[in-house]
């Protein structure tokens, strides 16, 4: 036995897709409805603000940090360009106000955190309250509503009959898999999670590359909370309280480790259908959405045990598996 | 003397690679059996079985005569088993006193009793020879003193059943006499002693018989090791002689390629000149804490100095930043490999192209390039791994070192910062980094290494700074360079007057 078992390497990875399989069978066969194609157009498009967020989060997580502000972000960047278009009449200007505003989020967190070395969850805490405090001093506390039919578009309208949400989100899982995988840049966000005093002695320029996920974090959330304000038609201060939770979720349930070092694009793409799979489904079923509360956060817990189990060698399928071919050999 | 522990045709299976292949030997109360192998040959990983952290995929344990299954390192513990792992397992923000005793602290009334914590710390460490303070944070410490606490956890425990996987590669010249001491009082004690190590020296004196272990496989055993000479020893390991490691090469000398002046930072007692030149093989010399690693790392920029210069090629090295010590031609291999060396889950390709991509500074990845990169590196560098794409961590620790060593290969590094660069390497792996330091000095490369193993810096250095307390003691050309010279300019003095 001299070659490594690709494999079974690969079915490892394969885990998370298993899942996602399990669960469409299992949802298909119990719930009416749920594999029509209306129901998984809908089921995309649900899907699209925490997929898109998810895609910058699976970074952040990568880097061995978290960031609790996307919620906060995509109210402002929505409220802001809101805002900005009901003064100014221009859907540029609006745009390019709510994505500056989650730049500067973001490079606000990434500042703090890699210049003055202060726990992330603490200091994304702050500017969740912050940010979400601006949301509502800027549009007075009061839905914003957006004077320009043109806007909406960007919510409702399609290119070859399939949303621009879902394109958007699209972009970002392919975008940010190659800058993942292909990239220095990706690489080095694994090594500094993996890592971080390693990675600066071998010149990674670390400070740099955190403060650029952060920012890169805040533009994707805004530019998804600007999308969502066009979709509802207004912006709403109090849009996404606990799409942090939602999406870090989504990660995890993809295999991106809370530890840092360990992400995959195709594994958060996937946490984020398994997400919005069993939501779909609930939906359908009619559940209260007391009870939905319960199975979110259920479906989180199970993903940091999951995470804890992948990590402790527990649950790793090539293990459990080479363990058992190993037996047969050993018996032979 | 019965065996109180015994390794009955144990098999370990990793994906990719055999680690154990129906082993078995057995270690009698009042014996100090060494564990001896090349650099992967499965060593840690039959003390990680002992320890509980890894299963036997067949055979298993007997403690006693009796069979036994740990599930857990708990079960291990609980049968009087200790282990002193090759790498450090403390925890850096708790005390020396918590480190000691993590899960046995003393109470009374249900409540810690610092107090009695205290003394009880206290006693171990005087038992270890250590003036450390109980109450000091355990990231303060020098590695070496870190090591010396995870002896001191096996101390604290009482075992029955001790093993050291490669206690010594940390340690100066005098805590290694201690262990030795210590190892011997646990042998009169009656307590069953497995050892680990690289350093021959050390398991010649020490223990009373030996196990050979070549690619997972047991190949020798040896009742008696008075009866073996340390040739028959290695060619049970390597299956070749290997006549003189060092086998040094002397070279010509060019311009100054590394000058330092007057530099003072952290860890330094006194402003610090030196010059070292192409082609130079330059090795630093003395105990541990004497300010060898804390030099290195200011010269890299890894810390800031306070004062001081460090000209390279006689340009000045300007901000503390490694980049832009990497960019004008230099590379510092840690000492502390796991917490400063190796990207632990990520793969051993990639653990060597991180520095010379980062250097290049190309955006993207180009895979082909890299690939082959890495492989001829592993095979130059004889890194023993299922695979390039293989976790780094899942290596030897040895191998894991060799990886370490060429990631600076791959970046071309002009002047390498070397900090014990064999440490954890078996013997002959050794004797090829040393020829890979005198072929890089051939090709007009600069190499400063630190050593706290006096045969290798007498060995391989063409000049010896000996540094002692943070400052340069002296510096010994190797014509002039006698064991006896050396350590007495490495040993604190008390005519010079420190307080
Ligand atoms: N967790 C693991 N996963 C996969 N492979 C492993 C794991 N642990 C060890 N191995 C492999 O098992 C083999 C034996 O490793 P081990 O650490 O026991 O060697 P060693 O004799 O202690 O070497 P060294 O002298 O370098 O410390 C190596 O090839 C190593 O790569
Ligand atoms: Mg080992």
């Amino acid at each position: 036995m001299s070659a490594s078992p690709p494999l079974l390497r690969r079915l490892g990875a394969l885990g998370p897709l298993l899942m996602l399989l399990v669960l469409f069978a299992l949802l298909g066969a119990l719930v009416p409805d749920f594999l029509g194609l209306r129901n998984m157009r809908g089921l995309v498009l649900s899907v699209t603000l925490v997929g898109t967020i998810a895609t910058t989060m699976m970074l952040v997580l990568a880097l061995r940090e978290v960031d609790l502000s996307v919620g906060s972000i995509t109210a402002l960047s929505g409220v802001l360009t809101a805002v900005v278009i009901a003064r100014t009449g221009s859907v540029a200007a609006g745009i390019l106000a709510g994505l500056a505003a989650g730049a500067a989020a973001g490079f606000l967190n990434g500042w703090v955190v890699a210049r003055l070395k202060v726990n992330s969850l603490i200091v994304t805490l702050a500017t969740m309250e912050i940010v979400r405090g601006l949301a509502f001093l800027v549009s007075g506390g009061q839905a914003v509503s957006i004077p320009a039919e043109r806007f909406y578009a960007l919510g409702s309208g399609t290119l070859f009959g399939i949303n621009y949400p879902i394109w958007l989100m699209l972009l970002a899982f392919i975008g940010f898999g190659f800058l993942l995988k292909r990239t220095s840049f990706g690489r080095n966000v694994l090594a500094i999670g993996g890592n971080p005093e390693a990675a600066r002695l071998a010149g990674v320029p670390v400070d740099r590359v955190r403060i650029a996920v952060f920012v890169l974090q805040g533009l994707v959330t805004a530019l998804a909370g600007i999308v969502l304000a066009a979709r509802i038609t207004s912006g709403q201060p109090n849009t996404s309280q606990g799409l942090e939770l939602a999406v870090i979720s989504a990660c995890v349930l993809g295999g991106v480790s809370l530890s840092g070092g360990v992400a995959t694009m195709i594994g958060v793409v996937i946490g984020v259908f398994i997400m919005g799979a069993a939501q779909n489904a609930l939906n359908l079923l009619d559940v209260p959405t007391f009870y939905q509360y319960v199975v979110r956060g259920g479906i989180l817990l199970a993903a940091v045990i999951f995470d804890r189990l992948r990590q402790t060698g527990g649950l790793s399928l090539p293990t459990l598996l080479t363990r058992f071919t190993q037996k047969d050999r050993l018996a032979s | 003397m019965s065996a109180l522990i015994a390794y009955r045709g144990v098999g370990k299976v990793f994906p990719g690679v055999v680690a154990l292949d129906d082993v078995s030997f057995s270690v009698a109360g009042g014996e100090v059996r060494a564990l001896m192998g090349e650099n992967g040959a499965g060593k840690s990983t039959l003390l990680k079985i002992l320890a509980g952290e890894h299963r036997p995929d067949s055979g298993g344990l007997l403690v006693e005569g009796r069979p036994v299954a740990f599930a857990s390192p708990r079960d291990s513990q609980a049968a009087g088993i200790a282990i002193i792992h090759q790498e450090l397992h403390l925890a850096p923000d708790l005390s020396v006193t918590e480190n000691l005793l993590l899960g046995m602290m003393p109470t009374r009334f249900g409540i810690i009793d610092r107090r009695a914590a205290r003394e009880r710390a206290r006693a171990i460490l005087a038992r270890l020879g250590e003036e450390i303070d109980p109450d000091a944070r355990v990231r303060t410490l020098s590695i070496g003193k870190r090591q010396m606490i995870e002896i001191g956890k096996a101390l604290a425990r009482d075992a029955r059943i001790i093993a050291f996987d490669e206690p010594t590669s940390s340690l100066s010249a005098r805590e290694t006499r201690t262990l030795m001491r210590i190892i011997d009082d646990l042998r009169r004690d009656g307590r069953a002693i497995l050892y680990v190590s690289h350093r021959m020296e050390e398991v010649f004196e020490i223990s009373d018989s030996v196990t050979v272990l070549r690619d997972g496989r047991h190949v020798a055993d040896y009742p008696d090791m008075k009866a073996l000479t340390q040739d028959q020893l290695i060619i049970a390991m390597a299956g070749r002689t290997i006549t003189d490691i060092y086998d040094y090469r002397a070279r010509p000398l060019g311009d100054v390629a590394v000058a330092v002046s007057g530099l003072e930072g952290p860890g330094l007692r006194a402003p610090l000149s030196f010059e070292a030149r192409r082609g130079e093989i330059l090795g630093f010399f003395g105990l541990v804490g004497a300010g060898r690693s804390e030099l290195f790392r200011l010269i890299y920029g890894a810390v800031p100095s306070t004062g001081g210069d460090v000209l390279i090629h006689g340009e000045p090295l300007v901000s503390a930043d490694p980049r832009r010590a990497i960019a004008a031609g230099l590379a510092l291999c840690p000492e502390d490999r796991k917490d400063e060396g190796i990207v632990p889950l990520a793969a051993v390709a990639e653990n060597i192209a991180l520095a010379r991509r980062n250097l290049l500074g190309r955006p993207l990845i180009d895979e082909r390039d890299e690939g082959t990169q890495a492989a001829d590196l592993i095979q130059l560098m004889r890194v023993k791994t299922a695979s390039p794409a293989t976790a780094i961590a899942t290596l030897s620790g040895g191998n894991q070192q060799k990886a370490i060593i060429a990631r600076w290969l791959a970046a071309d590094s002009r002047i390498l910062l070397m900090d014990e660069p064999t440490r954890g390497i078996d013997v002959g792996a050794r004797s090829e980094i040393y020829a890979h330091m005198y072929r890089l000095a051939e090709e007009g490369r600069t190499i400063l290494f630190a050593s706290s193993d006096m045969p290798e810096v007498m060995g391989v250095a063409d000049r010896i700074i000996v540094m002692r307390e943070g400052r340069v003691a002296g510096i010994v050309p190797r014509a002039d360079a006698t064991p006896d010279r050396l350590l007495r300019l490495a040993l604190p003095d008390a005519s010079t007057g420190q307080s």
